[in-house]
């Protein structure tokens, strides 16, 4: 499949495509914004944008976790304790009666500092920066496939189980009234918040994994005279700031997650004014 | 499916069909928030809920609707005794949704998430947006089917809730504070609305309120709540009783509560009420 795309890619007559990472870049990129941007569109309805950040930093104590454990893969260790906060967030929600932003804000403290903590003894937390910024130029071939079926099991989620999503954020007693399952949406959908966030996050980085959840929907939001071209213009805006960061990236030499954000941050600015008219 | 036949196609039969509380309670950690509740409800009957705040009546709703563990049964007895053996079909009309301003959730996308399995990032497809039509025309709501749900007043939006609520016709209808946050006109053109509902489809309701008199005009009966029930009774013997001033703090004299009416009669009654007198805040 892949060296498919490859072939595909190169025979674009421009200077960026005929080099494999980039192709390999371009084809992540396609998976992993409308994967985020799907996400966001119902991170925004449950008005949960902070919890997403806090699981996006977290993750930074999920990778200190991993490297103290020795693992090679630190990945699955973020990927655990991802998961890990997002149950506990889901307690809170749950049992708790400290209000939402606090309980964020506390544990997102918390987690963060010791991570920081972890990973900085001996100096060394340099050698780390690179996930706080991200690196798609370095994808390997199983990884982009892992961001393929985690691509298609959002689909497939979204195909069986929106409503209820949909529903039980908008009123949960209403959604409990007509028989949908609120605890395990609720459950369910942090939980798979957390999961992307941390499969993403070495690539996309730590800094700016919540801007490229939230932005394209925050933009569509602006724009969207219903549900269906929300989720449409969000997925649109995601890969075309995608796309164009990648690109941009590449001739100025910069961090790529960080220059897709910068991208959507315009598309943005650019649905506020398109609004007010 | 004619909206006065159940799913086995028999007519229901006015006030022989009920819906039963027995020994009823809602324990949450080592508080008991509500106990001993036992409560008959007939279709066609609309019982008031009243009660101080924190006195459960939201609580109760929401234990009715399994959304919070309980203790006891909820059963529903068909006019035939046979009793249900399927959960009781419950219409709910939340109280005072907030939908923030740049929410783009439409009216048409609300109803394809309650009642279809189509995901409503799809659009809603042609059987449910017929459905959806009828619902809202028979609340006058027929023309926002397309609005966005910020767009719209409290009023509409409780209008267009109830709408939902009807689709189907419910066994029995849960309305928590409908009209809190509506402004007058609204609030008296969803109780006329509720009103003719009621009628047409012989709906059994348990309406929770704040605003005692007006009620008192709508309900066939009522309940004053704090954590169990203290009083059933009609409107008028309930909020006569002495147990009225030794929870709220304050009484009514006979003049003050108005005769059963027809809710628009009811309503214009509210209107009439001097702006001066206020009801303490409960």
């Amino acid at each position: 499949m892949i060296p498919v795309w490859n072939q595909m890619v190169s025979a674009l007559p421009l200077e960026w495509a005929q080099y494999g990472f980039m192709q390999n870049a371009l084809l992540a990129v396609l998976l992993v914004t409308p994967l985020l941007a799907l996400l966001g569109c119902l991170v925004i309805n449950h008005q949960m944008a902070f919890l997403s950040e806090a699981i996006g930093h977290s993750t930074l104590t999920g990778l200190a976790v991993g490297v103290l454990l020795g693992l090679r893969e630190p990945v699955a260790a973020v990927i655990g304790f991802s998961l890990l906060l997002g149950i506990l967030v889901v307690c809170l929600r749950r049992f708790s009666a400290v209000s939402m932003d606090t309980a964020i804000a506390l544990l997102m403290a918390c987690v963060v500092s010791l991570g920081v903590v972890l990973l900085s003894r001996g100096g060394g937390f340099s050698r780390y920066s690179r996930y706080l910024v991200g690196d798609i130029l370095t994808l390997s071939d199983a990884e982009i496939v892992r961001l393929a079926v985690l691509l298609g099991l959002v689909v497939l989620i979204w195909r069986l189980f929106f409503n209820s999503l949909f529903l039980v954020h908008l009123n949960r007693t209403l959604a409990a009234s007509r028989g949908f399952g609120v605890a395990r949406a609720e459950a369910g959908f942090s939980i798979l918040v957390a999961l992307v966030v941390a499969v993403a996050m070495p690539w996309v980085g730590l800094l700016v994994i919540n801007a490229m959840l939230i932005l394209p929907a925050a933009a569509a939001r602006n724009l969207a005279r219903n549900t269906r071209q929300y989720t449409v213009m969000a997925v649109l805006f995601g890969m075309v700031s995608g796309v164009l960061g990648l690109v941009t990236s590449f001739y100025a030499n910069t961090a790529t997650g960080a220059t897709i954000a910068l991208w959507s941050s315009g598309f943005f600015v650019l649905s506020i004014f398109l609004r007010r008219r | 499916m004619n909206p006065l036949t159940d799913n086995s196609g028999k007519l229901h039969v006015c006030g022989a069909c009920c819906t039963r509380l027995e020994q009823f309670g809602v324990r949450l950690g080592a508080r008991t928030i509500l106990e001993n509740i036992n409560l008959h409800m007939h279709c066609g009957e609309l019982t008031a809920v009243i009660g101080p705040n924190g006195a459960g009546k939201t609580t109760l709703l929401r234990a009715m609707i399994g959304d919070v563990p309980h203790t006891g049964a909820l059963r529903f007895v068909h006019h035939d005794k046979v009793e249900s053996s399927k959960p009781l079909r419950i219409g709910y009309v939340p109280q005072k949704v907030e939908i923030d301003a740049t929410s783009p959730t439409t009216v048409m996308d609300l109803f394809t998430a309650a009642l279809t399995r189509r995901p409503v990032w799809m659009g809603a497809s042609g059987p449910v947006r017929r459905q959806a039509g009828d619902a809202l025309e028979r609340v006058g709501a027929g023309s926002l089917t397309n609005c966005k749900l910020a767009e719209i007043s409290m009023g509409q939006l409780q209008r267009v809730f109830l709408a939902l609520a009807l689709v189907p016709v419910p066994e029995i209808l849960l309305l928590d504070e409908p009209v809190s946050g509506v402004d007058r006109a609204g609030t008296a053109l969803f109780y006329e609305t509720v009103s003719r509902m009621r009628t047409e489809f012989d709906l059994s309701i348990l309406l929770v309120s704040h605003d005692l008199t007006a009620v008192a005009a709508v309900a066939d009966r009522m309940i004053l709540l704090d954590h169990t029930i203290l009083c059933d009774g009609v409107p008028r013997e309930v909020l006569l009783s002495p147990r009225i001033r030794e929870t709220f703090g304050f009484g009514f004299t006979a003049e003050e509560i108005p005769e059963q009416r027809p809710a628009t009669v009811a309503l214009a009654h509210m209107e009439s009420r001097p702006e001066g007198r206020k009801e303490p805040a409960l």
